[in-house]
Protein backbone atom coordinates (compact mmCIF):
# COMPACT_ATOMS: atom_id res chain seq x y z
CA UNK A 1 0.00 0.00 0.00
CA UNK A 2 1.35 3.40 -0.88
CA UNK A 3 1.97 5.77 2.03
CA UNK A 4 -0.53 8.13 0.38
CA UNK A 5 -3.38 5.70 1.16
CA UNK A 6 -2.13 4.56 4.56
CA UNK A 7 -4.43 6.99 6.37
CA UNK A 8 -7.34 4.87 5.10
CA UNK A 9 -6.35 1.89 7.29
CA UNK A 10 -8.05 3.09 10.50
CA UNK A 11 -11.28 3.46 8.48
CA UNK A 12 -11.52 -0.33 8.48
CA UNK A 13 -12.45 -0.12 12.18
CA UNK A 14 -15.45 2.13 11.46
CA UNK A 15 -18.05 -0.58 10.74
CA UNK A 16 -17.10 -2.37 13.96
CA UNK A 17 -17.27 0.88 15.95
CA UNK A 18 -20.67 1.62 14.44
CA UNK A 19 -21.98 -1.82 15.43
CA UNK A 20 -20.63 -1.46 18.99
CA UNK A 21 -22.08 2.05 19.27
CA UNK A 22 -25.47 0.72 18.21
CA UNK A 23 -25.35 -2.25 20.56
CA UNK A 24 -24.11 -0.38 23.63
CA UNK A 25 -26.80 2.25 23.27
CA UNK A 26 -29.56 -0.35 23.56
CA UNK A 27 -30.57 -1.27 27.08
CA UNK A 28 -30.37 -5.06 27.53
CA UNK A 29 -33.17 -4.77 30.09
CA UNK A 30 -35.58 -2.80 27.90
CA UNK A 31 -37.88 -5.16 26.06
CA UNK A 32 -40.20 -3.76 23.41
CA UNK A 33 -43.65 -5.25 23.88
CA UNK A 34 -45.19 -6.82 20.78
CA UNK A 35 -48.55 -6.72 22.57
CA UNK A 36 -49.43 -3.06 21.95
CA UNK A 37 -52.17 -3.03 19.33
CA UNK A 38 -53.12 -6.64 20.08
CA UNK A 39 -56.23 -7.90 21.92
CA UNK A 40 -55.77 -8.11 25.68
CA UNK A 41 -55.62 -11.72 26.84
CA UNK A 42 -58.69 -12.83 28.78
CA UNK A 43 -58.24 -13.81 32.40
CA UNK A 44 -60.42 -14.67 35.37
CA UNK A 45 -58.92 -14.42 38.84
CA UNK A 46 -60.25 -14.16 42.36
CA UNK A 47 -59.60 -10.92 44.25
CA UNK A 48 -58.06 -10.79 47.71
CA UNK A 49 -61.63 -10.14 48.93
CA UNK A 50 -62.75 -13.43 47.36
CA UNK A 51 -64.71 -11.82 44.53
CA UNK A 52 -64.41 -12.92 40.89
CA UNK A 53 -62.26 -10.66 38.70
CA UNK A 54 -62.93 -11.27 35.01
CA UNK A 55 -61.43 -8.91 32.43
CA UNK A 56 -64.37 -9.62 30.12
CA UNK A 57 -66.67 -7.94 32.67
CA UNK A 58 -64.98 -4.59 31.87
CA UNK A 59 -65.49 -4.76 28.12
CA UNK A 60 -66.70 -1.37 26.92
CA UNK A 61 -64.61 0.43 29.54
CA UNK A 62 -61.01 1.60 29.51
CA UNK A 63 -58.94 -0.66 31.76
CA UNK A 64 -55.68 0.26 33.45
CA UNK A 65 -54.16 -3.12 34.25
CA UNK A 66 -51.31 -2.91 36.75
CA UNK A 67 -48.93 -5.74 37.67
CA UNK A 68 -47.29 -5.25 41.05
CA UNK A 69 -45.74 -7.00 44.04
CA UNK A 70 -45.29 -6.02 47.69
CA UNK A 71 -41.55 -6.73 47.39
CA UNK A 72 -41.22 -4.31 44.48
CA UNK A 73 -39.43 -1.46 46.24
CA UNK A 74 -39.60 1.41 45.58
CA UNK A 75 -41.37 1.57 42.18
CA UNK A 76 -44.62 -0.16 43.21
CA UNK A 77 -44.76 1.94 46.40
CA UNK A 78 -44.17 5.10 44.37
CA UNK A 79 -47.01 4.45 41.94
CA UNK A 80 -49.67 2.97 44.26
CA UNK A 81 -51.09 6.38 45.31
CA UNK A 82 -51.31 7.46 41.64
CA UNK A 83 -53.24 4.31 40.72
CA UNK A 84 -55.65 4.81 43.65
CA UNK A 85 -56.22 8.49 42.84
CA UNK A 86 -56.79 7.67 39.15
CA UNK A 87 -59.32 5.01 40.16
CA UNK A 88 -61.16 7.38 42.50
CA UNK A 89 -61.21 10.23 39.97
CA UNK A 90 -62.52 8.01 37.21
CA UNK A 91 -65.49 6.45 38.99
CA UNK A 92 -68.46 6.38 36.66
CA UNK A 93 -66.45 7.72 33.70
CA UNK A 94 -65.85 4.38 32.01
CA UNK A 95 -62.36 3.84 33.36
CA UNK A 96 -61.36 1.09 35.77
CA UNK A 97 -58.09 0.25 37.46
CA UNK A 98 -57.28 -3.43 38.03
CA UNK A 99 -54.29 -4.72 39.98
CA UNK A 100 -52.64 -8.13 39.68
CA UNK A 101 -50.08 -9.11 42.31
CA UNK A 102 -47.43 -11.45 40.94
CA UNK A 103 -45.01 -13.75 42.73
CA UNK A 104 -46.14 -12.44 46.06
CA UNK A 105 -47.20 -13.95 49.37
CA UNK A 106 -50.93 -13.31 49.85
CA UNK A 107 -50.43 -11.83 53.34
CA UNK A 108 -47.75 -9.42 52.09
CA UNK A 109 -50.01 -8.37 49.21
CA UNK A 110 -52.87 -7.68 51.64
CA UNK A 111 -50.52 -5.58 53.76
CA UNK A 112 -49.61 -3.54 50.66
CA UNK A 113 -53.30 -3.00 49.82
CA UNK A 114 -54.05 -1.89 53.40
CA UNK A 115 -51.01 0.38 53.53
CA UNK A 116 -52.15 2.40 50.51
CA UNK A 117 -55.89 1.94 51.11
CA UNK A 118 -56.31 0.53 47.59
CA UNK A 119 -60.02 0.30 46.75
CA UNK A 120 -59.78 -0.94 43.15
CA UNK A 121 -60.00 -4.69 42.48
CA UNK A 122 -56.75 -6.52 43.17
CA UNK A 123 -56.11 -10.23 42.66
CA UNK A 124 -53.15 -12.56 43.07
CA UNK A 125 -51.77 -14.43 40.05
CA UNK A 126 -50.71 -17.54 41.98
CA UNK A 127 -49.19 -19.47 39.09
CA UNK A 128 -47.98 -16.53 37.06
CA UNK A 129 -50.08 -17.46 34.06
CA UNK A 130 -51.67 -14.05 33.62
CA UNK A 131 -48.34 -12.23 33.88
CA UNK A 132 -46.73 -14.56 31.32
CA UNK A 133 -49.77 -14.13 29.06
CA UNK A 134 -49.08 -10.37 29.19
CA UNK A 135 -45.37 -10.77 28.58
CA UNK A 136 -44.55 -9.27 31.97
CA UNK A 137 -40.87 -9.45 32.82
CA UNK A 138 -40.77 -7.27 35.90
CA UNK A 139 -42.87 -5.19 38.25
CA UNK A 140 -44.39 -2.75 37.98
CA UNK A 141 -45.80 -2.92 34.49
CA UNK A 142 -49.01 -1.20 33.47
CA UNK A 143 -51.17 -1.88 30.41
CA UNK A 144 -53.83 0.47 29.12
CA UNK A 145 -56.66 -1.39 27.38
CA UNK A 146 -59.25 0.46 25.29
CA UNK A 147 -63.03 -0.01 25.25
CA UNK A 148 -62.76 -2.64 22.52
CA UNK A 149 -60.32 -4.73 24.55
CA UNK A 150 -57.17 -3.81 22.61
CA UNK A 151 -53.91 -3.08 24.43
CA UNK A 152 -53.05 0.49 23.53
CA UNK A 153 -50.07 1.26 25.76
CA UNK A 154 -47.59 -0.40 28.07
CA UNK A 155 -45.65 1.37 30.79
CA UNK A 156 -42.63 -0.19 32.45
CA UNK A 157 -41.70 1.14 35.86
CA UNK A 158 -43.63 3.40 38.21
CA UNK A 159 -46.46 5.32 36.56
CA UNK A 160 -47.56 8.78 37.65
CA UNK A 161 -51.10 10.16 37.66
CA UNK A 162 -50.08 12.36 34.72
CA UNK A 163 -48.80 9.40 32.67
CA UNK A 164 -52.00 7.49 33.33
CA UNK A 165 -54.18 10.47 32.43
CA UNK A 166 -52.21 11.10 29.21
CA UNK A 167 -52.56 7.51 27.98
CA UNK A 168 -56.06 6.68 29.28
CA UNK A 169 -58.05 9.92 28.87
CA UNK A 170 -57.99 10.00 25.03
CA UNK A 171 -59.38 6.46 25.00
CA UNK A 172 -62.44 7.52 26.99
CA UNK A 173 -63.70 9.60 24.04
CA UNK A 174 -63.57 6.61 21.69
CA UNK A 175 -66.75 4.67 21.03
CA UNK A 176 -66.84 1.14 22.38
CA UNK B 1 -39.46 -28.84 11.16
CA UNK B 2 -37.71 -26.05 9.29
CA UNK B 3 -33.98 -25.49 9.14
CA UNK B 4 -34.53 -22.34 11.19
CA UNK B 5 -36.28 -24.41 13.81
CA UNK B 6 -33.32 -26.75 13.92
CA UNK B 7 -30.87 -23.86 14.16
CA UNK B 8 -32.89 -22.56 17.11
CA UNK B 9 -32.43 -25.91 18.83
CA UNK B 10 -28.74 -25.09 19.26
CA UNK B 11 -27.43 -23.48 22.40
CA UNK B 12 -26.45 -19.83 22.57
CA UNK B 13 -23.02 -18.67 21.57
CA UNK B 14 -22.74 -21.06 18.67
CA UNK B 15 -21.08 -19.08 15.93
CA UNK B 16 -18.31 -21.17 14.42
CA UNK B 17 -19.35 -23.03 11.30
CA UNK B 18 -17.95 -26.39 12.33
CA UNK B 19 -19.75 -26.29 15.66
CA UNK B 20 -23.01 -25.26 14.00
CA UNK B 21 -22.73 -28.10 11.49
CA UNK B 22 -21.84 -30.59 14.21
CA UNK B 23 -24.81 -29.50 16.31
CA UNK B 24 -27.11 -29.59 13.31
CA UNK B 25 -26.03 -33.14 12.70
CA UNK B 26 -26.90 -34.17 16.27
CA UNK B 27 -30.09 -32.14 16.36
CA UNK B 28 -31.54 -33.51 13.17
CA UNK B 29 -31.63 -36.81 15.00
CA UNK B 30 -33.06 -35.22 18.16
CA UNK B 31 -35.65 -33.38 16.10
CA UNK B 32 -36.89 -36.59 14.54
CA UNK B 33 -37.32 -38.08 18.00
CA UNK B 34 -39.62 -35.33 19.26
CA UNK B 35 -41.56 -34.72 16.04
CA UNK B 36 -44.28 -37.22 16.88
CA UNK B 37 -47.87 -36.36 16.06
CA UNK B 38 -49.27 -34.29 18.92
CA UNK B 39 -51.87 -36.03 21.01
CA UNK B 40 -53.71 -33.92 23.57
CA UNK B 41 -53.11 -35.03 27.13
CA UNK B 42 -50.18 -37.28 26.30
CA UNK B 43 -47.48 -37.53 28.95
CA UNK B 44 -44.66 -35.06 28.37
CA UNK B 45 -41.14 -35.86 29.55
CA UNK B 46 -39.09 -33.35 31.51
CA UNK B 47 -36.52 -33.57 28.69
CA UNK B 48 -39.09 -32.25 26.24
CA UNK B 49 -39.87 -29.32 28.57
CA UNK B 50 -36.15 -28.63 29.06
CA UNK B 51 -35.56 -28.74 25.30
CA UNK B 52 -38.04 -25.90 24.80
CA UNK B 53 -36.97 -24.03 27.95
CA UNK B 54 -33.28 -24.08 27.00
CA UNK B 55 -34.06 -22.11 23.86
CA UNK B 56 -35.95 -19.38 25.72
CA UNK B 57 -34.39 -16.51 27.61
CA UNK B 58 -35.28 -16.20 31.28
CA UNK B 59 -36.92 -12.77 31.21
CA UNK B 60 -35.78 -11.68 34.66
CA UNK B 61 -32.17 -12.83 34.25
CA UNK B 62 -29.19 -11.74 32.23
CA UNK B 63 -28.10 -14.37 29.71
CA UNK B 64 -29.72 -17.37 31.37
CA UNK B 65 -32.15 -19.75 29.74
CA UNK B 66 -35.52 -20.65 31.22
CA UNK B 67 -34.11 -24.15 31.71
CA UNK B 68 -31.06 -22.95 33.66
CA UNK B 69 -32.57 -20.23 35.83
CA UNK B 70 -33.70 -21.08 39.37
CA UNK B 71 -35.95 -17.99 39.47
CA UNK B 72 -39.66 -18.12 40.24
CA UNK B 73 -40.47 -16.57 36.86
CA UNK B 74 -38.50 -19.25 35.01
CA UNK B 75 -40.24 -21.96 37.06
CA UNK B 76 -43.63 -20.52 36.09
CA UNK B 77 -42.55 -20.33 32.45
CA UNK B 78 -41.52 -24.01 32.57
CA UNK B 79 -44.98 -24.81 33.97
CA UNK B 80 -46.57 -22.98 31.05
CA UNK B 81 -44.33 -24.86 28.58
CA UNK B 82 -45.26 -28.19 30.17
CA UNK B 83 -48.98 -27.40 30.14
CA UNK B 84 -48.90 -26.38 26.48
CA UNK B 85 -46.94 -29.49 25.47
CA UNK B 86 -49.41 -31.66 27.39
CA UNK B 87 -52.24 -29.85 25.61
CA UNK B 88 -50.71 -31.07 22.36
CA UNK B 89 -48.88 -27.98 21.15
CA UNK B 90 -45.64 -28.55 19.25
CA UNK B 91 -42.35 -27.07 20.57
CA UNK B 92 -42.44 -24.59 17.65
CA UNK B 93 -45.91 -23.45 18.69
CA UNK B 94 -44.81 -23.01 22.30
CA UNK B 95 -41.84 -20.96 21.05
CA UNK B 96 -44.25 -18.83 19.03
CA UNK B 97 -46.45 -18.28 22.11
CA UNK B 98 -43.53 -16.70 23.96
CA UNK B 99 -42.32 -14.73 20.92
CA UNK B 100 -45.81 -13.20 20.54
CA UNK B 101 -45.68 -11.96 24.14
CA UNK B 102 -42.03 -11.12 24.74
CA UNK B 103 -40.83 -10.52 21.18
CA UNK B 104 -37.99 -12.23 19.36
CA UNK B 105 -35.81 -11.07 22.24
CA UNK B 106 -36.97 -14.12 24.20
CA UNK B 107 -35.20 -16.51 21.81
CA UNK B 108 -31.64 -17.32 22.91
CA UNK B 109 -30.67 -18.22 19.35
CA UNK B 110 -32.17 -15.51 17.17
CA UNK B 111 -33.47 -16.64 13.78
CA UNK B 112 -31.14 -15.82 10.88
CA UNK B 113 -33.10 -13.10 9.09
CA UNK B 114 -33.22 -9.32 8.89
CA UNK B 115 -30.75 -7.43 11.06
CA UNK B 116 -29.93 -10.71 12.88
CA UNK B 117 -28.05 -11.81 9.76
CA UNK B 118 -25.24 -9.47 10.84
CA UNK B 119 -24.81 -11.63 13.94
CA UNK B 120 -24.63 -14.82 11.89
CA UNK B 121 -22.51 -13.46 9.05
CA UNK B 122 -19.95 -11.44 11.01
CA UNK B 123 -17.79 -14.36 12.28
CA UNK B 124 -17.52 -15.78 8.77
CA UNK B 125 -16.83 -12.36 7.23
CA UNK B 126 -14.16 -11.86 9.90
CA UNK B 127 -12.60 -15.23 9.05
CA UNK B 128 -12.54 -14.49 5.31
CA UNK B 129 -11.26 -10.96 5.92
CA UNK B 130 -8.54 -12.23 8.26
CA UNK B 131 -7.37 -14.87 5.79
CA UNK B 132 -7.30 -12.22 3.07
CA UNK B 133 -5.23 -9.91 5.26
CA UNK B 134 -2.77 -12.74 6.03
CA UNK B 135 -2.44 -13.54 2.31
CA UNK B 136 -1.75 -9.91 1.41
CA UNK B 137 0.76 -9.55 4.26
CA UNK B 138 2.63 -12.74 3.36
CA UNK B 139 2.87 -11.67 -0.27
CA UNK B 140 4.21 -8.28 0.72
CA UNK B 141 6.82 -9.78 3.06
CA UNK B 142 8.04 -12.26 0.47
CA UNK B 143 8.30 -9.48 -2.11
CA UNK B 144 10.23 -7.21 0.23
CA UNK B 145 12.97 -9.64 1.34
CA UNK B 146 15.16 -9.52 -1.88
CA UNK B 147 14.91 -5.72 -1.78
CA UNK B 148 16.34 -5.72 1.73
CA UNK B 149 19.36 -7.85 0.70
CA UNK B 150 20.40 -5.51 -2.09
CA UNK B 151 19.79 -2.54 0.15
CA UNK B 152 22.96 -3.36 2.13
CA UNK B 153 25.99 -1.98 0.28
CA UNK B 154 28.90 -4.35 -0.11
CA UNK B 155 31.67 -3.72 2.49
CA UNK B 156 34.51 -1.51 1.40
CA UNK B 157 37.80 -3.30 0.58
CA UNK B 158 39.36 -2.04 3.84
CA UNK B 159 36.45 -3.39 5.92
CA UNK B 160 36.54 -6.66 4.05
CA UNK B 161 40.23 -7.00 4.93
CA UNK B 162 39.49 -6.24 8.60
CA UNK B 163 36.67 -8.82 8.77
CA UNK B 164 38.96 -11.42 7.28
CA UNK B 165 41.69 -10.58 9.85
CA UNK B 166 39.25 -10.71 12.79
CA UNK B 167 37.85 -14.07 11.70
CA UNK B 168 41.37 -15.36 11.35
CA UNK B 169 42.18 -14.31 14.90
CA UNK B 170 39.01 -15.96 16.26
CA UNK B 171 39.91 -19.20 14.57
CA UNK B 172 43.35 -19.26 16.21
Amino acid sequence: MTPRLRWLVPLAALPLLALLAYAFRTDPRAIPSPLVGRPAAAFALTTFDGKPLDLAAFRGQVVVLNFWASWCVPACYDEAPALESTWRASQGRGLVVVGVAIQDAAEASRGFIRRFGLSFPNAPDPRGKVSIDYGVYGVPETFVIDRRGTIRAKHVGAVTADTLRASAEPLLTESP
Amino acid sequence: MTVLGLVRRGRRGVAVGAVVLGLLGCLVGAGRGTAQPAVAGRPVSEDAVTAVASRLRCVVCQNLSVADSPSETARQMRDVIREQLVAGRTPAEVNQYFVERYGEWVLLVPPARGFNLVLWALPFLGLVGGLGAVLVAVRRWSRRSPVRETAHPAPAPADRERIRAELERLRD
